[in-house]
């Protein structure tokens, strides 16, 4: 309880005096800093979830399972690892006249609001709150992605804004309907919307009410996933943010999206028992991968790429989840923990090379094995990894996925394998010169912080080896309690 | 009397949507504003409306929020916006209005549909609104994808958020309070920032012609 309590306070208030300090030179360190206490508040609290259960404390406003506690420190590990990258690269930023000492102030109190908020999003027990988290953490990456107020990071955080805005609005409507259906069946009262009432009496709320609720929130919440039609708004904030920011949004604000997706489909699944819930984040999943493939080979910044490649891996995890069973439900957990490590890393990587070649722009950025080894190794190993090559984490994932796929929907299975081919051969043709080839970059001038890249692909290629057998349990707990 | 008041929600809600079709017609920004205090006042109305039928007491706060932030605190902030940037009397050319009507007809009906059969299994008192509340949201859908300035697409933004409200509180007689004041506070953000946005859209593009945003497109 009280390691819950830190988890939410540390970064709320770290966000207040950062607020008052975020401009100072010490900043950047006492925004690592604050990460780092949220990181070891958030292995406590996982330390005790592992050893006596769920929690449900303060009226049963929050509620930690085996399913959030494992997104809790996910969250924090690489929140603490960008406040390192981000070190160096904002004073980049700041040496180039892009970020100004009340634009750093604003960088570094919203960085950790943000944080704050998908951790409050994460272990909330109330849909309700949940709902409101989401938007706070959309209005702080808006604030986040228009940092540099120039012409297109303004459009990118309009259309951000505007295009998540009605995506939100809709999954409002959602959880209104579920609302709704909930107290038909348990009354009304401010217990109504507690995800552990609704899920015991999940058998009691309307099929037809909650038909329709999960088709709103699956396309509300499925904004921020990133799904196809509703991703537009995806790699154009990606593309035009800070590079620290691109690493946060891919890496954890998809997932925490995708969490609440799971946690209403189980309230889905529960009533329905008809399968529907799961049908359709198998459709929505197996576009998103196919067009997000294709998209893929049409990119020429650096960073945009990338973004498509977070679009594909998350409709990946949508389909594994909506496939449903053990394996799947296994696999796509472990694919949310190695897709966040991965592409975080790449997009660390990527920054400092975009940084040196002062492009975005993959035509301007040649051979950086030449001018500085580590990040041309972290940007291809990280290439690899992400394409889902052995002995990587994201293979081992990918793995199970298409085997389940080709066991329960066969017909889906040609579809993926297309789809990550064409992905395989859009990003290893860009990345391959960008690596070797001759080179005009320029060293820069602060020592670009490449620990949290290997750091990442460390544990990547770890969990596609071999999987603590704790971690293994609790994946497995987790994958059955989201069932289907 | 109570009968009389059951039926004057209905009335409150077909304001809203009257007021709805209004907005999209409007081409002057100035009324386009009034218009949406307006919806804000007829959303007060039917809140308390309810409040007082079903006696639930948090109904009472939820309305006094509203009030408090969408016939008070917005417009003053919207029209001390419209007057800094100077579009006061702005008069916006609209793509073919009748066209835009007939599809808002069709997203009434659509809306009607797709709530009839759930509207039948509420309890609540108003639970007949129901598809008037989503006609109002999927209309402020259509008042967002064709206004191409700025200050008319977040009044269509907000305009979404009255319609959502009336729909938690003619469906469901309002959500836990928590989430109502969570939900007014994430509106309140939202619409500073995205005042702040204007000022600087402003500055980069001298103009809130939202057509200048759209140089990131795929090559």
């Amino acid at each position: 309880m009280d390691a819950l309590l830190l988890v939410l306070a540390i970064p709320l208030l770290g966000g207040l005096l950062l607020a008052l300090w975020g401009h100072r030179e010490f900043a950047a360190e006492l925004n690592a800093a604050v990460s780092l206490l949220t990181l070891i508040a958030a292995c406590w609290l996982t330390a005790i979830v592992v050893r006596d259960g769920p929690l449900l404390v303060w009226a049963e406003w929050f509620f930690v399972d085996a399913l959030n506690v494992f997104l809790v420190t996910l969250t924090a590990f690489v929140g603490f690892t960008t406040s390192l990258f981000s070190r160096p690269y904002m004073r980049v930023e700041r040496d180039h006249g892009k970020m100004t000492p009340p634009r750093m102030r604003l960088y570094h109190s919203m960085y950790q609001v943000f944080n704050g908020m998908m951790l409050l999003a994460l272990t909330t027990n109330n849909l309700g709150i949940l709902w409101v988290a989401m938007e706070a953490a959309t209005l702080t990456t808006v604030l986040l992605v228009s940092v540099y107020r120039s012409a297109a990071s303004l459009e990118a955080a309009w259309k951000y804004f505007i295009l998540c805005g009605v995506g939100i609005a809709q999954a409002l409507f959602g959880t209104i309907l579920l609302y709704l259906a909930a107290e038909r069946a348990i009354g009304g009262g401010d217990t109504t919307l507690l995800w552990t009432h609704l899920a015991r009496a999940s058998h009691q709320l309307d099929p037809a009410i909650l038909s329709l609720a999960f088709a709103f929130l699956l396309l509300g919440y499925g904004t921020k996933v990133g799904l196809v039609p509703v991703h537009n708004w995806l790699p154009d904030a990606h593309a035009e943010g800070p590079t620290p920011i691109s690493a946060v949004l891919s890496g954890l604000l998809l997932n925490v999206a995708l969490y609440a997706v799971l946690r209403v489909k189980v309230l889905a699944d529960g009533s329905l028992g008809t399968g529907l819930p799961g049908q359709m984040m198998v459709g929505f999943g197996l576009v998103t991968v196919v067009v997000a493939a294709f998209f893929l080979s049409r990119q020429r910044d650096v960073k945009r790429m990338f973004a498509y490649s977070s679009i594909e891996h998350m409709g990946l995890m949508t389909f594994a989840f909506g496939l449903g069973g053990p394996v799947a439900n296994f696999a796509g957990l472990l694919h949310m923990t190695v897709h966040a490590l991965v592409k975080s890393a790449l997009f660390f990587a990527v920054g400092h090379a975009a940084q040196k070649a002062g492009s975005q722009a993959m035509d301007d950025i040649r051979g950086l094995l030449k001018v500085s080894p580590t990040v041309g190794w972290g940007l291809m190993l990280g290439a690899l990894a992400i394409l889902g090559m052995p002995p990587f984490g994201v293979f081992a994932s990918e793995f199970l996925i298409l085997t389940t796929a080709m066991r329960e929907l066969p017909w889906a299975t040609p579809l993926l394998l297309i789809a990550l081919g064409v992905a395989f051969a859009a990003i290893f043709r860009r990345v391959q010169p960008m690596v070797f080839g001759e080179t005009s970059l320029r060293p820069l001038a602060h020592p670009p912080a490449l620990l949290p890249v290997f750091i990442h692909l460390g544990l990547a290629l770890m969990l596609g080896l071999y999987i603590p057998p704790y971690l293994n349990g609790w994946y497995r707990q987790a994958a059955l309690m989201i069932g289907g | 009397m109570s009968l009389l008041l059951a039926q004057s929600i209905n009335l409150f809600a077909v304001v809203l949507l009257v007021l709805a079709f209004a907005m999209i017609a409007q081409r002057r920004i100035l009324t386009l504003i009034h218009l949406f205090t307006l919806q804000g006042v007829a959303l007060v109305a039917a809140t308390l409306v309810v409040a007082h039928l079903t006696g639930q007491h948090h109904l009472y706060y939820s309305a006094a929020v509203t009030f408090a932030l969408k016939v008070v605190l917005i417009p003053i902030l919207l029209h001390r916006v419209i007057i800094r940037l100077n579009v006061r009397w702005d008069v916006e050319t609209l793509f073919n209005i009748p066209t835009t009507m007939l599809l808002g007809i069709v997203l009434v009906i659509f809306a009607f549909n797709l709530a009839g059969p759930i509207a039948r299994l509420s309890t609540s008192i108003a639970h007949g609104t129901l598809g008037i509340a989503l006609a109002c949201v999927l209309l402020s859908f259509l008042m967002m994808i064709v206004r191409a300035k700025a200050v008319p697409q977040v009044i269509g933004f907000l305009s979404m958020e009255n319609g959502l409200f009336f729909a938690a509180t003619a469906a469901t007689s309002g959500m836990p309070m928590i989430v109502e004041l969570g939900i007014a506070f994430d509106v309140l953000v939202g619409i500073l920032i995205l005042g702040v946005f204007m000022f600087q859209i402003r500055e980069q593009f001298d103009s809130l012609d939202i057509r200048h945003l759209e140089k990131l497109k795929e090559d």
